[in-house]
């Protein structure tokens, strides 16, 4: 069992380096969407500082968004995730594999080029440290969260389209207490509590997001 | 009585047999409500004192308290119809679950909308980010999707499995997005005005928002037994007891036998 999960994963792994374009796609939006908010209300460092949490949050969620395709479609299109399913070893394990590999390629770049953001938005010294420990403990919720919708819009023409009309409510948790923890760093305060609430989402949605993804996943097969 | 269980669980899961019952139960739904209805909205309209802090404008609470707590208590229905659907393979639940999906948004809109009244004069606009209003705007967003599935989904057995499964999962998030926008609100608005939340309400305003909100749970019912029906006609329109039901059905010009 264990065997074929690490080959899924190297298999995944090599797959999403294969096609190098598809993950720098959600970084460079990632990018792209902070720089509009400067354009569009206004360049003064003060108040980019004060809104800078919130727009990289906001924008860390919809390049996420965008990523969620690269989960299961291609494996959808070539046949190979009904393979997969079929295989003796549990589905939950094969999800968890799936997502562990998209938080690496699409959900850990994002923790990385954060920092630069902070950079460009002005955002105060005191808020770089909980933007980096907000990403990296939160973006696997969004990883896990967005498996339900890729999950249940896989074979649907129109699922990009769809997908964050499902999950978008479904983040709004992790955007409530990720941009509040950089906001209270950002001033100085502590900031463990909204950690302890991001990590026990962790733990709730590791738990509950794979089976409602594996099952989701067999219906869309199904289809 | 776990034997009685079983045979009503089975006559759940005939089409037939909720047709008939609930065609016979639907008009006691209806008189029962109307009546709660109409005593309610009397009473609370043209009886209940005035709130001493916001006058009148407080009558708003007999209709926006029951649609807002129903288009709670509709999305946890429709999840909990979409797991039984899901675990024990029963058709007639997913019909119910499909249903309540636009009624529980309607109820949702309702509530926003008579909560966006309420709040012009006492707030003095129309909008707040008010931790009631944003979770409920939130549910509204919830309901989306789970309509969104519907529509997208054109086999419909997948489409209501996959509703299920959003609704399962929406329906587990719910009291966390609760209590995060709570915590939020509390954050960033410590001045808010809480109205509904008042510790004591006088009994003479507690009483008719009581009977409204059964009301609004009995004209639900009977709002969701008639699409329910509607739903099933169309479903089993090729079987025998649909047919022999448009037969015997009395029509209004009788022209024919």
């Amino acid at each position: 069992m264990n065997g074929s999960m690490k080959a899924l994963f190297k298999r995944d792994m090599l797959l999403a380096f294969r096609s190098r374009g598809d993950l720098l796609n959600p970084l460079m939006f990632f990018l792209m969407v902070a720089s509009l908010f400067p354009l569009a209300v206004s360049p003064d460092p003060l108040f980019l500082g004060q809104i800078a949490p919130g727009v990289i949050w906001v924008g860390a969620l919809l390049a996420t968004l965008l990523s969620l395709d690269l989960l299961f479609k291609s494996d959808f299109e070539d046949g190979s995730l009904e393979q997969m399913l079929l295989m003796p070893q549990p589905t939950l394990l094969m999800v968890i594999v799936k997502v562990l590999v998209h938080w690496l390629v699409a959900g850990l770049p994002l923790a990385f080029i954060a920092p630069l953001l902070g950079l460009m938005l002005g955002l105060p010294s005191g808020g770089f440290a909980p933007l980096m420990a907000t990403l990296l403990l939160a973006t696997p919720i969004l990883s896990l969260l967005g498996a339900i919708g890729a999950g249940l819009t896989v074979g649907l023409r129109k699922g990009g389209m769809l997908m964050p009309l499902l999950i978008l409510p479904l983040y709004i948790p992790v955007l409530i207490f990720a941009s509040s923890a950089v906001q209270a760093g950002v001033l100085g305060n502590s900031y463990v509590g909204h950690m302890a609430f991001l990590g026990a989402y962790l733990a709730l949605t590791l738990v509950v997001a794979p089976v409602a993804t594996a099952s989701a996943l067999r219906i869309s097969i199904a289809r | 009585m776990w034997t009685s269980l079983k045979r009503l669980y089975h006559k759940m899961g005939s089409p037939k047999w909720f047709y008939e019952i609930s065609t016979r139960w639907s008009p006691w739904f209806l008189l029962v409500g109307s009546a709660l209805m109409l005593t309610g909205v009397v009473w609370g309209l043209a009886f209940a004192p005035a709130d001493y802090l916001q006058g009148n404008s407080f009558r708003i609470i007999y209709i926006h308290v029951p649609a807002s707590l129903l288009s709670q208590s509709a999305y946890i229905m429709m999840a909990a119809a979409g797991l039984v659907g899901l675990v024990w393979k029963m058709k007639m639940s997913f019909v119910v679950a499909k249903v309540i999906a636009p009624i529980g948004a309607s109820l949702a809109i309702m509530s926003l909308l008579t909560g966006a009244i309420w709040g012009k004069p006492t707030w003095g606009t129309w909008w707040v980010w008010d931790a009631r209003l944003t979770s409920m705007l939130i549910l509204l967003f919830l309901y989306f999707g789970v309509i969104a599935i519907y529509n997208a989904i054109e086999n419909e057995e997948m489409a209501n499995k996959a509703a299920g499964i959003l609704a399962i999962v929406g329906s587990i998030n719910i009291p966390i997005i609760k209590y995060s926008v709570e915590w939020w609100n509390t954050l960033h608005q410590p001045a808010t005005i809480t109205m509904t939340k008042k510790p004591t309400m006088a009994p003479e305003m507690f009483i008719p928002l009581l009977l409204t909100i059964i009301g609004f749970y009995c004209w639900f019912a009977v709002w969701v037994f008639a699409r329910t029906r509607n739903e099933l006609l169309w479903r089993e329109r090729r079987t025998k007891w649909v047919k022999n039901l448009v037969i015997n059905a009395p029509t209004n010009s009788g022209a024919h036998q």
